[in-house]
């Protein structure tokens, strides 16, 4: 238990014979929450092949924890790998909503970040954070797997940090969890944009 | 005997069952993407299966008409990104016959031997997910370790791994590097008995074959009705190769073979995969024995290319079949159009038909097969 004790901040104390130690609830939980971050595997484009090699041999993703679940019922983080389009963001959000809270989304790459490439289409979303709120952006057009790596590790620090920014003054989508990100519009509108249209159905 | 159990003894034996809709996608781990499909099934029978299209469509083509030509060739990148060089190269042999430009000797056996490389990386993925599609998981790591080697050849080249701007208009971005050629011979060598181990790993592997062999066939005239290429035609039994049939980038220089299946089952689509990593093995080794030193860019192309009214076309075999592109100039600086003849497309729509009278089991094994990329449909 040495390292674990070394790493647990706030009040930590190891006692004789080392098998036991004293720490907050919160702590010990936000601890456990970040060392076993589970994305679901939700590839859009481009950057889902280089977040499939994150996952694979070389980069081996399993050393931080992250091991990819297919239900959204299962995830913490929502990796977001890809261009957005007007099409796909109604079921990005359907999908968002579906995972537990507190839940956790990466931009990854400029697509997702900003329309990238396509910052002048018709079809695409510019941003994904027009529709969720975004804990951690990635630049590149497709940025490599250790970038990917890199933004876990920083999503892992802002996670240990939760309960203090929480006291300290909390985001909007701490405050309320993520189901009801209030708009900060005056009026209140919809956080998703009309244009995006209805969804179509098939079959 | 009561009038109960009479009636339940005239009801036809069998369980009977209502009929479900399932939508599978858009996000699904085994699509492959955004792609949605609806199924229609009762029991566990499909009796209709519709593709929905259209989750990744980024406008490429209208975008084409406000960019540059050298400028669309990054658009070129984002279609198949799975192996974006032919995809390079199919957009600069057609803006090459509209400017009439001459490339290199060099450049066009650097093209080539990226796209044969590229071609193996693409293969590489489909066999690592076409593994777990079917169940196994290991043969992705095994994949994606031979993968990842590729993609540092092309990294040292070019400097990215997935989207490499790399072929332009009139050569190839820059000359390799020395140890270059050293390095890719030394793959080749290192690759060649991994793919014994791949036959072995999967090919075989009982459980594989009882999942795919003699799933989804596809007749050699349904085949060609629906306007297949690539390996998924090859597996029907059609002898189609642009490689062949219509040289570009002079590979009719090189020697090598076009495997074909005989059913067009599931099996033989993978097979026919597996047996072309081979056969770009035997290209690349062939054109990096003929790489004459000499320029990688032809002379005189301007920097904003502004060619003359016109049109052309030019296709490729792209990793996942032919590969069209159709220019049209209007003597302006960037395309008065530009469409694209999508494989990955065309060869998902013949899904609505294999699909229908199929077990549910069986979709992701046929869909997995077809090997489309998300990006290529809907551009």
């Amino acid at each position: 238990m040495g390292i674990v004790l070394e790493k647990l901040p706030g009040i930590t104390k190891g006692l004789p014979g080392g098998e036991l130690f004293l720490t907050t609830a919160d702590n010990i939980i936000e601890y456990a929450r970040k060392t076993s971050l589970w994305p679901m595997t939700f590839g859009l484009a481009c950057c889902a092949i280089e977040m499939m090699a994150s996952y694979a041999s070389r980069f081996d993703f399993d050393r931080f924890g992250v091991i990819p679940r297919p239900s959204p019922r299962q995830a913490d983080v929502m990796i977001v790998a890809g261009t957005v389009c007007k099409k796909m963001a109604e079921p990005i959000l359907e999908i968002y909503h579906q995972m537990p809270e507190p839940r956790f989304v990466i931009s990854m790459g400029s697509c997702a970040n900003c329309g990238g490439p396509y910052y002048d289409s018709y079809s695409v979303l510019k941003g994904v954070d027009r529709i969720v709120p975004v804990d951690v952006y990635i630049a590149g057009c497709p940025p490599r797997p250790e970038a990917l790596q890199y933004a876990v590790v920083k999503l892992q620090e802002k996670m240990q940090k939760m309960r203090t920014i929480s006291i300290a003054g909390a985001s909007l989508q701490q405050e309320h969890g993520s189901r009801d990100i209030l708009s900060t519009a005056p009026n209140n509108e919809p956080l998703i944009s009309p244009e995006i249209g209805p969804r179509i159905e098939i079959g | 005997m009561n009038i109960e159990t009479a009636e339940a003894a005239k009801e036809p034996r069998g369980v009977k069952t209502d009929t479900l809709f399932i939508n599978l996608g858009p996000q699904h781990p085994s699509t492959h993407g955004v792609l949605r499909i609806g199924l229609t099934i009762e029991g566990e029978v499909i009796t209709k299966a519709v593709p929905d299209v259209g989750y990744l469509h980024r406008g490429t083509s209208k975008l084409a008409e406000v960019r540059g030509y050298h400028h669309c060739v990054v658009l070129t990148d984002r279609w198949d990104y799975v192996s974006a060089m032919p995809n390079n190269l199919v957009f600069c042999l057609a803006a090459e016959k509209l400017m009439a430009l001459k490339v290199p000797p060099r450049a066009d056996s650097l093209r080539v031997i990226m796209c044969e490389l590229n071609r193996i990386a693409s293969h590489l993925l489909f066999f690592g997910t076409y593994g777990i599609d079917t169940g196994a998981i290991t043969p992705f790591l095994y994949a994606f370790r031979e993968r990842e080697m590729v993609l540092d050849l092309f990294e040292m080249v070019c400097g990215a791994r997935l989207t490499y701007n790399y072929i332009r208009i009139g050569g190839v971005m820059v000359d390799i590097g020395d140890d270059w050629v050293a390095k890719t011979r030394e793959f080749l060598e290192y690759f060649k008995p991994r793919l014994d181990e791949y036959d072995t790993l999967l090919t075989y592997n009982p459980i594989f074959l009882a999942r795919t062999q003699g799933i989804g066939t596809i007749p050699k005239e349904q085949a060609i009705n629906w306007g297949l290429s690539g390996a998924n035609l090859r597996a029907s039994g059609v002898n189609y190769d642009v490689r062949k049939a219509d040289p570009y980038s002079g590979y009719d220089q090189y020697q090598f073979d076009i495997p074909l299946g005989k059913t067009g089952s599931c099996w033989e689509r993978y097979f026919c995969r597996v047996s072309e990593i081979r056969q770009s093995v035997r290209i690349v080794e062939q054109a990096l024995d003929k790489l004459a030193p000499g320029p990688v860019m032809a002379t005189g192309v301007a920097k904003v290319p502004k060619p003359q009214p016109g049109e052309a076309y030019a296709h490729v075999e792209a990793s996942r079949g032919d590969l069209g592109i159709y220019l049209v100039a209007d003597g302006q600086a960037s395309p008065y159009r530009m469409h694209v003849k999508a494989p990955s497309f065309i060869n998902l729509a013949i899904l609505q038909e294999i699909l229908a009278g199929r077990k549910v089991a069986d979709v992701i094994a046929v869909l997995g097969s077809i090997d489309i990329v998300l990006g290529e449909v809907d551009r």
